[in-house]
């Protein structure tokens, strides 16, 4: 069955997409070119990646990192990837097996990082160990092997797969708490410095509903499933009220985000030269640290002691607890 | 017709014809948060729905952790 009356803004045939953002609808070829732009001009605008570059992208058997890989390979760069066992029962078993696939059906190379068998410990102990909410030492984590897998490897720059949704649910975030620290430093290109490669988002000009929309266009399998640890997160809760003023006022979330990058990050950017002298090193792993010991060593070495939580575990326990506040404090994207 | 829910996966049956846009405000699912792929294939907002169609809607937003 042909859709009625949707037709692509570029060649007219029978659209597969609409894109209010943009107020138009796309075929499949033409709807790729779009995100092909979007991709392309976010690289050059940001001088995100070079021709030279050896580039490790942040797999996690999602669309969105799935989506970098495959657009970054396409256009011919040299891309690696990097998936992280985070521990989380099924769910990290299942994102596994995405990223492996994808990686061997296409002849790429995937490296792969467990928390548990290469530091002793998996998310769910952390989060108990830590008594934070599991995205803290999750993103914590995340991070510091993201960086010593880039520096170790060398590879001269570390692509993630944020989209234009996750970095102005992080900007919204970060603007109801007028964070100045945190808005200075979120920008979808961060330079290499002193124990961290550089990292680029090349996705930030995509929406999630677009770099989904391309897994399946693409025939890109990937896991659908959420983590089961992030439910009820306030990153989640940023999304859905972007989302209702997106559905009102279709491009308001590119525009809040867009905009802040063209107007005020430059401001805010300024102020990052004096925050960044503070910076030493952790006497544990070497890695950068404004404290002697590093946030991922001081989780390491308090979750590596506990005895192992499983996700399970953890989950029921938080779910009698489901009533108190929301403890996820802010958060960078870097 | 068959449509097929995510996070979690379960599936309704729902009866008679309707648009892509139609369907989501029914069941309450936000179009920006969505897509709807009908027989396998990706399907726009004003998209018609038959009876014997097989259809899934798959919520795009990720915990972006």
């Amino acid at each position: 069955m042909v859709a009625v009356g949707s037709k692509c803004r570029t060649c007219r045939g029978p659209a597969i997409i609409d894109l209010p953002r943009h107020n138009a609808n796309f075929c499949a070829e033409h709807f790729l070119e779009l995100c092909r732009r979007q991709v392309r001009k976010a690289i050059d605008q940001y001088d995100m990646i070079g021709t030279d570059d050896r580039v490790l992208v942040a797999v996690s058997g999602g669309k969105d990192s799935l989506a970098a890989w495959d657009m970054l390979t396409e256009v011919g760069y040299e891309v690696d990837g990097l998936y992280v066992g985070l521990g989380i029962g099924d769910y990290s078993d299942e994102s596994a097996g995405y990223a492996r696939r994808f990686a061997e059906q296409r002849g790429l190379r995937l490296l792969e990082v467990s928390l548990r068998d290469d530091y002793g410990f998996d998310i769910p102990t952390a989060a108990r160990a830590t008594r934070r909410v599991p995205c803290s030492a999750c993103g914590t984590s995340k991070r510091h092997v993201f960086d010593k897998a880039a520096i170790d490897g060398g590879y001269s720059v570390l692509v993630t797969g944020h989209n234009l949704d996750d970095e102005a649910a992080v900007l919204f975030g970060n603007s109801l708490r007028w964070d100045v620290e945190y808005l200075a430093r979120q920008y979808p290109v961060l330079p290499a410095r002193a124990g961290f490669p550089k990292k680029a988002k090349p996705l930030v000009r995509l929406t999630e509903r677009e770099t989904a929309a391309w897994c399946i266009v693409r025939n890109i399998d990937y896991l659908v499933d959420e983590c089961p640890m992030a439910a009820g997160n306030r990153h989640l809760a940023y999304k859905d009220a972007l989302n209702r003023i997106e559905a009102d006022s279709p491009g308001a979330k590119a525009s809040f985000y867009l905009s802040f990058l063209d107007n005020m990050s430059p401001i805010l950017r300024k102020s990052l030269v004096e925050a960044d002298a503070d910076v030493d090193a952790c006497s544990r792993c070497g890695a950068p640290s404004s404290s002697p010991v590093c946030a991922f060593c001081r989780i390491a070495e308090k979750s590596a002691a506990h005895v192992p939580v499983p996700v399970d575990v953890l989950l029921g326990r938080r779910s009698r607890r489901s009533d108190a506040p929301a403890a996820l404090g802010k958060r960078g994207t870097s | 017709m068959r449509v097929l829910l995510r996070n979690p996966r379960r599936e309704v049956t729902v009866d008679g014809r309707r648009t892509v846009n139609s369907l989501l405000a029914e069941l309450g699912l936000p179009r920006e948060s969505h897509l709807v792929i009908r027989n396998g294939t990706l399907v726009p907002g004003d998209a018609d729905l038959a009876a014997d169609d097989e259809v899934e809607i798959r919520p795009v937003i990720s915990g972006g952790c």
